[in-house]
């Protein structure tokens, strides 16, 4: 378990004082696969390397299973970490990559071999043990620093966007690949990415970040399900912001009525008993339907054609846009075409109050 | 600030100095320290037989400019040291003049190559330059010497019947200067070429350019910087040269860093000796600034 | 390109290829003929009398050659061997570090000697030197390793700082994660890397060393010639091909190393 209590991290000083890190605290729990998720820029790489000791922080304390992290330096701590360049060393081999940390700790000889070997057989890359590791690919790149990392047993490994290099398709692999690892070894797994879908499908938690601090905790299902804030909301999948006024709130539901006039019930669970102004709905939570139907009347602006669905933009009043998805099935022929008037419809209970 | 990240700070700048120790104490022994003993000496009085007398003087700043008149002890100026000082200003100058013909078209050509071929041009520079000075001023010196290759070419040849005296002259050092400096022309020149974007010269053409226009208007403003400092790294050491002057103008035709070796020498003058030396130093370290100065502001002004 | 080669070459400017084939044959034609001469059978260093290595016999057996050149290689190799370390050193010191107070002036230090005229600093060694001289009665080669060592410092820096800094720095974060200590880190990750970087420097400090005249010629003590300083002493005498001979020896080992510093500056980070 890490504690990560109350970190602030500045660079600089005076007028250009930045600060990386504002008053940051979270704790990540023991075999959890744990995402820092955020825009470039928001603090989550700093986050890690302050875990992993290449960053000390101006205030705040991190503990491990209650020992002070801080105090030591990066190669006494039991932490591994994939960097985001994969950080391989040119000059030795796949093997003795993934050795290094071992002759480091002092394992005798014989132990070195096994681990390697157990390591290079789980990452899949036995075949290439005495390879060079500029002669071989990103993709076995990547398995070579995951294996590398992994092979000290740490109590918990970072991995800085270890993904953003690798290609759409292996990225989807690599995905699998590293639940399945983090799985089977319990190793507790801090992961950064700017990904929001990466984020999503492998986490069990995830720690959203914006401008030095985190902005919402939360399973992916909540963390989609029920932003907390505009910026979460917005930066996790596409959403659409509507104006409204909170009515009367009730547990964790509130009824809210629209701009056309209308009311409808929505989650209030954070945003809701202060009073928020924004309701945010996702777009294929919502539905076209005929115009005299529906919460919301509108001209439809524009459709756009994905494949999978298709996006319909609609316009209501003068400067409210709400975005509808629909899934193409089989046979389905588009009912409206751009110019229509037509009606836009969502059932109780999806849309989110939002913290102002 | 924690006072963890503080004492990593200290313990950091603490290993910094560490690692600079070996380095810095060698360099004030033996590079900076003994200029400082330099200008202290040259404000001092000469000893009758070398070395100095402890005893304070401005006699030898003096006497690099002016000298007094054994006879009536009238004042005027070191004609000596003036037409010493100015031929080293000119034929530097010359040197450097001499360097842009030749290179700047050297370093076009080689910048105007295959990537891959002009790493190859470049050593080709580069090999005269990391060669001894002395030998590639040896090998000029046999090229033109009476008995040399040249006029020998040219006696057998029948062109002209008495060789022509060219060693030992003013020219003789200019040709020795700028056949050992060149390589310091073509370098910097090369640098600021190699990342010319043709494109700039295309749109030049594009414009109805001829090739001197575009040249004069294109291609000079851009390399300006390179010119700069392939000039100044030209003149510099052509002006504090010692060895080329030595051996191509035979002691007759001195040079700056000849008057130096002659105070400690024959002239037995160390103060004035000493005192040359920080007027030769000062020189080029105006020369020097000017440049980081202009540098900084093409820096800027392409920034 | 395709196009280029048969209609108009924007790269082309009049007499450009005509003047620097020139300078190429100028650079090269002294040096030339300087080598071919050594093999003249001839005492002359301008008529050619046929092919003869008398001259390199009678430079090897000369002894003061000899000496000097012994003299020149055992100086070539201390100087450089102290300079690199200490580059090395200060290398590590000033590269891939944040910037700190003394930046600027600690790296103007390291490369005064590449500043100064060489005059300037030769003469002032001199008047140094011969203080210690008389002070401690001390006149051995100390003194010529010691100069030769603080203007090769700048020759073995630069490439040694120009390795390190294309060098990653993750890469040794990576191995101080993977529990190696800052020392295991420099001898492990560091020092294989720079490797290279390291040998130019100190073959660039050697021939810079080996090729030095004017600091040399006023630092040395009576009967301390080195191969430099003993040529520019025959200089003034009539010139045989011996000092051709001795020359192409000097010049064969100074572009041994220049090609190899080449290749060698050209190995992939």
């Amino acid at each position: 378990m890490i504690e990560i209590d109350k970190v602030s991290k500045a660079y600089g000083a005076g007028k250009s004082r930045f600060m990386a890190l504002n008053d940051v605290s979270v704790t990540i729990r023991k075999n959890e696969f744990f995402t820092l998720l955020g825009p470039s820029g928001c603090g989550k790489t700093t986050l890690l390397r302050v875990i992993a000791g290449f960053v000390d922080p101006t205030e705040g304390s991190v503990t491990m299973d209650g020992q002070d992290l801080l105090v030591l330096p990066p190669h006494r701590r039991p932490v591994n970490t994939v960097f985001q360049s994969y950080a391989l060393f040119p000059h030795l081999t796949v093997r003795q990559n993934i050795a290094f940390g071992l002759e480091m700790l002092g394992k005798p000889k014989a132990e070195i071999a096994q681990t390697v070997d157990e390591m290079m057989a789980l990452v899949q890359m036995t075949a290439m043990a005495d390879r060079q590791t500029g002669q071989i690919s990103g993709g076995q790149q990547q398995r070579v620093a995951l294996a590398r990392a992994l092979a000290p047993k740490p109590k918990v490994l970072l991995l800085d966007e270890p993904l953003s290099a690798l290609d759409f398709k292996l990225r989807k692999d690599m995905q699998i690949e590293l639940k399945r690892l983090q799985t089977e070894t319990g190793i507790t797994f801090v992961f950064v990415t700017h990904d929001q879908e990466e984020a999503l499908t492998m986490s069990d938690r995830i720690a959203v970040m914006s401008a030095g601090s985190i902005r919402q905790i939360g399973s992916p299902h909540d963390i989609y399900e029920q932003p907390a804030e505009r910026f979460v909301a917005d930066f996790i999948g596409d959403t659409n912001f509507l104006p409204v006024q909170v009515g009367t709130v009730q547990g964790d539901m509130a009824e809210v009525t629209l701009s056309s006039g209308k009311t409808v019930a929505a989650r209030a669970v954070l945003g809701g008993q202060g009073g928020g102004t924004t309701l945010a709905i996702r777009p294929e939570h919502t539905r076209l339907v005929p115009p005299d139907q529906g919460l919301l009347q509108g001209r439809l602006e524009n459709v756009v054609y994905f494949g999978t669905d298709t996006h319909y933009h609609v316009a209501i009043g003068k400067d409210e846009t709400i975005v509808t998805r629909a899934q193409n099935l089989p046979g389905s022929v588009a009912q409206f075409k751009t110019g229509d008037t037509v009606g836009v419809d969502f059932p109780a209970g999806v849309g989110q109050v939002l913290k102002d | 600030m924690s006072d963890l990240a503080q004492s990593r700070e200290k313990q950091e700048r603490r290993n910094r100095w560490l690692l600079l120790t070996p380095a810095l104490v060698i360099l004030l022994i033996a590079a900076s320290g003994p200029l400082l003993i330099t200008l202290t000496y040259s404000f001092l009085t000469p000893g009758d037989y070398g070395g100095v007398e402890w005893r304070f003087s401005t006699e030898a700043w003096f006497n690099v400019i002016f000298q007094r008149d054994i006879f009536d002890d009238t004042l005027g100026f070191a004609d000596a040291h003036l037409s010493i000082l100015w031929r080293s200003v000119k034929l530097s100058l010359m040197t450097t003049i001499g360097a842009v013909i030749l290179g700047f078209p050297t370093a076009y050509f080689i910048a105007t190559r295959p990537p891959h071929s002009r790493d190859i041009w470049m050593l080709l520079i580069m090999i005269p330059f990391w060669t001894n000075l002395l030998i590639r001023t040896f090998a000029v010196m046999e090229l033109i010497r009476n008995e040399g290759t040249v006029n020998s070419l040219l006696i057998w040849s029948g062109v002209i019947d008495q060789p022509i005296q060219i060693l030992f002259t003013e020219t003789a050092i200019m040709i020795g200067m700028l056949y050992v400096y060149l390589p310091l022309m073509v370098l910097p020149l090369y640098a600021s070429m190699e990342r010319l974007d043709f494109n700039l010269v295309e749109a030049g053409y594009d414009l109805y350019a001829t090739r001197f226009a575009v040249l004069r208007r294109i291609i000079l403003p851009l390399v300006k910087p390179g010119l700069i400092a392939g000039s100044i790294l030209v003149f510099v050491p052509s002006l504090g040269a010692y060895v080329t002057p030595r051996v191509m103008g035979g002691g007759k035709q001195l040079m700056l860093g000849n008057l130096i070796e002659l105070q400690f020498g024959q002239g037995r003058n160390w103060p004035l000796g000493a005192a040359l030396s920080i007027t030769l130093l000062a020189i080029v370290m105006v020369a020097l600034i000017f440049y980081v100065r202009s540098a900084g502001r093409e820096e800027v002004g392409h920034g | 390109m395709a196009n280029s080669a048969k209609g108009f070459d924007v790269r082309k400017q009049w007499g450009f290829t005509t003047i620097a084939a020139v300078c190429f044959v100028l650079l090269y034609l002294p040096v030339v003929l300087l080598v071919v001469y050594s093999f003249n059978a001839g005492t002359s260093v301008a008529i050619w009398e046929g092919f003869s290595l008398q001259w390199y016999r009678s430079a090897w057996d000369n002894q003061q050659v000899q000496e000097a050149t012994v003299r020149s290689l055992v100086l070539a190799f201390w100087a450089s061997l102290i300079a690199t370390s200490a580059a090395v050193l200060a290398a590590l010191a000033t590269t891939r570090v944040r910037p700190f107070k003394g930046y600027s002036t600690v790296f103007a230090a390291i490369n005064q000697p590449l500043m100064v005229p060489e005059i300037v600093t030769a003469v002032a060694l001199l008047i140094l030197f011969a203080g210690i001289k008389v002070q401690t009665g001390y006149t051995g080669l100390g003194y010529l390793v010691l100069a030769h060592s603080a203007f090769c410092i700048p020759f073995a820096y630069l490439p040694i700082r120009a390795r390190l800094q294309g060098m990653d720095l993750t890469l040794e974060q990576a191995a101080s994660d993977l529990y190696a200590s800052p020392f295991q880190v420099f001898r492990r990750i560091t020092l294989p890397q720079l490797w290279p970087g390291i040998l130019a420097g100190a073959m660039l400090a050697f021939v810079i060393s080996l090729d030095d005249v004017v600091i040399t010629e006023f630092v040395k003590s009576a009967g301390q010639d080195t191969l430099p300083t003993y040529m520019l002493g025959q200089l003034r005498r009539v010139v045989t091909p011996e000092v051709n001979a001795i020359s192409t020896v000097l010049l064969a080992i100074s572009v041994t190393m220049v090609i190899a510093f080449f290749f060698l500056s050209r190995v992939k980070k």
